[in-house]
C-alpha cells in the first residue's frame, strides 16, 4: 500500500489583505427591471467578499428607490434586439415589441424567471444589501429635477448627495456605471 | 485531493483547505476549523452551521446568504455579524461544505 502524503494544514486566507481598503461603487441610472439587477447582484457579491460597497441612484435609477415606483419596475422588449420568443428561440420581431400588452407580458415573464432562481424583487434585494452593510445614495440633481424629497425614498437611504460628494466618496473606488 | 491532519486525524481537503468529504466532519473538527479562521463558536454559530449541513444534505448544494435568510430564517445582518466580512465562505468552511455556488 502506498503511504498517503499528508499535506501541511491549509487554511483559507479569508481576510485577504488585498481587499483591505478596497471599495466599489455602482451608479444605477436605469429604471428598467432588467437593468436594475446587474448592480444589485454584483453589489451583493462584493459585500459577501467583505468589500465596502456603495450604490448611487441617478436619473431613471430613482425608480428603484422611490416608494411609489420601486414595486412596479417594468421590462420592455422594445429596442432590445436580443429578445427571443420563449418557443423556438427566434427573435421577437421589433415591429411587435411596442404592441399593447407586450411590456406587461415581458415583465411578468422576467419576474417569474427571477423568482424561480430565488432572486429577490428589487426592494427586497436592496433590503438584503443594506443588511449586509451596503450604502445607498440618491443623486441631488435627479431629486431636484423630479421634486423628490427624502420622504419619497426608501427609509434606509444613506442620503441625497451631489456629484462632488459622490466623486469625493469614491476616492480610490472601482466605479461601475449601469 | 490532499489529505490534511486536523483535530488529530486525517481528512480530505481541497487546495484551499475546504473539507471535501461530508462524512469526515464533526463538531470537534468544526471547532478547529473555526479557530483556524479566528472564529469562536457560540450557540448562534452552531445553529447556523448545523442548519447549513442539514440543508446541504437535502439540497446537494451549499445554501447562499439569501437562502439562509429565506429558508433558514437567519437574518443577513446576523450572518455578517457572526461570520464577519465573508460569511458565505467562512460558514461553508466551518461546516465542511463547498463554497456556495449561487450568485445570490
Amino acid at each position: 500500500m502506498t503511504a498517503t502524503a499528508i499535506a501541511p494544514t491549509i487554511v483559507p486566507n479569508f481576510d485577504d489583505d488585498s481587499n483591505e481598503g478596497r471599495k466599489i461603487a455602482f451608479i444605477c441610472s436605469k429604471g428598467n427591471l432588467d437593468m436594475a439587477y446587474p448592480a444589485l447582484i454584483l453589489a451583493n457579491a462584493a459585500l459577501g467578499e467583505g468589500i465596502e460597497t456603495h450604490i448611487f441612484f441617478t436619473f431613471w435609477g430613482f425608480d428603484m428607490i422611490m416608494k411609489n415606483r420601486m414595486n412596479d419596475l417594468q421590462f420592455s422588449p422594445a429596442g432590445n434586439a436580443a429578445m427571443h420568443l420563449p418557443i423556438g428561440d427566434i427573435h421577437l420581431p421589433q415591429s411587435l415589441a411596442p404592441m399593447p400588452g407586450m411590456t406587461a407580458m415581458a415583465t411578468k415573464m422576467l419576474k417569474k424567471q427571477i423568482a424561480d432562481l430565488d432572486i429577490p424583487e428589487v426592494p427586497d434585494f436592496l433590503d438584503q444589501i443594506v443588511a449586509a452593510g451596503g450604502h445607498l445614495w440618491a443623486c441631488q440633481l435627479s431629486a431636484d429635477m423630479n421634486s423628490v424629497s427624502e420622504a419619497d425614498l426608501r427609509e434606509d437611504m444613506d442620503g441625497i448627495i451631489n456629484a462632488s460628494d459622490f466623486i469625493e466618496m469614491t476616492n480610490g473606488a472601482q466605479v461601475i456605471f449601469i | 485531493m490532499p489529505v490534511a491532519e486536523l483535530a488529530g486525524r486525517q481528512v480530505h481537503v481541497n487546495e484551499e483547505g475546504f473539507l471535501t468529504e461530508f462524512d469526515e466532519w464533526d463538531k470537534e473538527l468544526a471547532k478547529v476549523l473555526a479557530t483556524n479562521i479566528g472564529i469562536e463558536m457560540t450557540d448562534e454559530h452552531w445553529k447556523l452551521i448545523e442548519w447549513l449541513r442539514e440543508d446541504f444534505k437535502a439540497q446537494g448544494e451549499t445554501a447562499t446568504t439569501r437562502r439562509l435568510q429565506t429558508a433558514g430564517g437567519f437574518a443577513v445582518k446576523d450572518q455578517f455579524s457572526l461570520f464577519p466580512k465573508k460569511p458565505g465562505k467562512k460558514m461553508s468552511y466551518i461546516a465542511g461544505l463547498p463554497k456556495p455556488h449561487g450568485c445570490v
